[in-house]
C-alpha cells in the first residue's frame, strides 16, 4: 500500500510512520501541510492507495485539502483517513460528508489506526 | 491566501514592551536587530511566556538572567527584594501578561487572544519553538540589564 | 488574592493526561493528591507549555525529570530516545498539545484556543502560573518515573 501521510508535527508523523511499518507498510511518503499534500497526489496520480490526513495546518488545512482531493477527477478515489485533534461531532460530520473513509481522534491506540487503515484494504 | 509571517508581526510586541517598560517599570529599554530564533544560544534564568491564538498562533516570552529580574521587578513593584521569591515570579508573569495584551491592538487583523502566563525559573534554561513556527529574538537593553524577547508564530 | 483553579476545571486536563498517555505512550498513569503549586518537590528537567485562550483562559505545563522524559518519549516515538534533543523536545511539545485538545472536548462551553507549545530545558526548572489564578499541581506516577502536570485555569476573561 502507498501511503501519503500529513502532519506538520513532525513527531506525530514519526509516531505513525512506525505503526505503520509495524503493520508492514514501508511505501510511506510525508508531507508538512494540506498543499503540499496535494503537489504530492497530483504528480504521483493514481499511486496513492491511502492518505492519512491531519486536519490543522498551515498553508491549507487537512479539510480543505480533503475537500480538493476529492473534487479532482484524477484524485477522489483515493480514500483519506482524517486523523486529528478535532472531535466534536460538527467537525466529524464534516469530514465525513467531505467525503473522508473514517476518521482517528488524537490522542489514539495504534490499534485503531491499524484497525481502520485494515478496513480500508478490504 | 495563506498568512505569511514576517518580521513586521514582531513590531507590536516590541512596542508593547517599550511602553510596558516605560509606563510601568519606570525605564527606558531599548530594542536591537531582531534575529532569527534558531540563531540564538541564549540561557535564561526566569522567562514569562504566554500563549497566542487567533488567526495565527505562538508565543511570546520575556527573558532574564537573575540580576535584571530582580532589578527589573523590584522597580516594577518599588520593591527591594534581594533574591528570586514568589513576588518576582508573579511581577514576570504579570509584565509579560501586560506586554502581550496591549500587542494585541497592533495585530488585530490576527483577532489575538492570549492565554494565562507561565513563568519558568532554572538558571540556565532555554526556550524552543515549535516546528514549523516563525520564531525572532529581540535583545534589549536597559539601565536595569539586557534581557529578551522571544516571539513564535505561525498561521493557525 | 486569586482563587484557586476549579476542580471542574482541572479535571478535564486530568483525564486527557490519563487517556493520552494510555493511547500513545501505552502506560497507565495514576494521579496523585492534587497540590498548590508551591508544595512541588520534584524539579524539572524539560517542560512542554501551552497556552488556551477564548472564552476562559489557561496555561497547561507537564514537566518532566531528564530520564522520565527520555523514556516516556521513547515510547511514544517507538524509537530509544538517549539525550533531551531536537526529536525529544518535538515531542514533549506534542504531548502537551494533545493533552490540550483533548482537554477542550470536556470544555467545549468555554469555546477554547490552544496556542503552539512551547518548550523549556533546563535542569531543574519549575513552572510557575501568574496572579490571575492559583495554579494547580497534579503530580503523575508512571513506570517511567513521576512527571507533572501544571494547569492554570479562569473562566473569569
Amino acid at each position: 500500500m502507498k501511503i501519503l501521510l500529513v502532519d506538520d508535527s513532525s513527531t506525530m508523523r514519526r509516531i505513525q510512520k512506525n505503526t505503520l511499518e509495524k503493520l508492514g507498510h514501508t511505501d510511506v511518503t510525508e508531507a508538512g501541510d494540506g498543499a503540499e499534500a496535494i503537489a504530492k497526489l497530483q504528480a504521483g496520480a493514481g499511486s496513492y492507495d491511502l492518505v492519512l490526513m491531519d486536519w490543522n495546518m498551515p498553508n491549507m488545512t487537512g479539510i480543505d485539502a480533503l475537500k480538493k482531493i476529492k473534487a479532482d477527477p484524477a484524485l477522489k478515489a483515493v480514500p483519506v483517513i482524517m486523523v486529528t485533534s478535532e472531535s466534536e461531532k460538527t467537525r466529524i460530520m464534516e469530514a465525513i460528508q467531505s467525503g473522508a473513509a473514517n476518521y482517528v481522534v488524537k490522542p489514539f491506540q495504534p490499534e485503531t489506526l491499524a484497525e481502520k487503515i485494515a478496513a480500508i484494504k478490504k | 491566501m495563506p498568512i505569511a509571517i514576517r518580521a513586521e508581526h514582531v513590531n507590536p510586541f516590541i512596542l508593547s514592551n517599550l511602553e510596558t517598560f516605560s509606563k510601568m517599570v519606570g525605564v527606558e529599554a531599548r530594542p536591537g536587530k531582531p534575529i532569527l530564533k534558531h540563531d540564538a544560544r541564549l540561557d535564561y534564568d526566569i522567562s514569562g511566556i504566554i500563549g497566542l491564538s487567533g488567526k495565527v498562533i505562538g508565543s511570546v516570552s520575556l527573558s532574564f538572567p537573575q540580576a535584571t529580574a530582580l532589578a527589573v521587578c523590584n522597580k516594577f513593584m518599588s520593591a527591594n527584594l534581594k533574591e528570586m521569591n514568589g513576588e518576582i515570579l508573579d511581577a514576570v508573569g504579570e509584565l509579560i501578561n501586560i506586554v502581550a495584551g496591549n500587542a494585541k491592538k497592533g495585530l488585530s487583523e490576527f483577532n489575538i487572544e492570549i492565554s494565562l502566563p507561565s513563568v519558568i525559573v532554572g538558571r540556565n534554561h532555554r526556550i524552543v519553538e515549535p516546528k514549523g513556527s516563525v520564531g525572532f529574538v529581540i535583545p534589549f537593553s536597559s539601565p536595569l540589564g539586557d534581557f529578551h524577547m522571544a516571539v513564535s508564530l505561525k498561521p493557525a | 488574592m486569586a482563587s484557586p483553579v476549579k476542580v471542574e476545571h482541572i479535571n478535564p486536563f486530568v483525564n486527557a493526561t490519563k487517556v493520552t498517555f494510555e493511547t500513545m505512550v501505552h502506560t497507565a498513569v495514576t494521579p496523585g493528591k492534587i497540590m498548590l503549586l508551591s508544595g512541588s518537590k520534584l524539579n524539572y528537567d524539560i517542560s512542554g507549555i501551552i497556552g488556551l485562550s477564548g472564552g476562559a483562559k489557561g496555561t497547561v505545563a507537564i514537566s518532566f525529570p531528564r530520564v522520565t522524559a527520555l523514556k516516556v518519549v521513547s515510547e511514544f516515538i517507538g524509537e530509544k530516545q538517549l539525550a533531551l534533543d531536537e526529536t525529544v523536545k518535538d515531542a514533549v511539545g506534542e504531548l502537551a498539545n494533545i493533552i490540550a485538545g483533548a482537554a477542550k472536548k470536556d470544555l467545549t462551553q468555554y469555546k477554547i484556543s490552544i496556542s503552539l507549545p512551547t518548550v523549556i530545558i533546563g535542569e531543574n526548572h519549575k513552572v510557575q502560573g501568574g496572579k490571575e489564578v492559583m495554579p494547580l499541581l497534579v503530580p503523575f506516577d508512571s513506570q517511567f518515573g513521576s512527571f507533572h502536570l501544571v494547569v492554570g485555569f479562569t473562566s473569569e476573561v
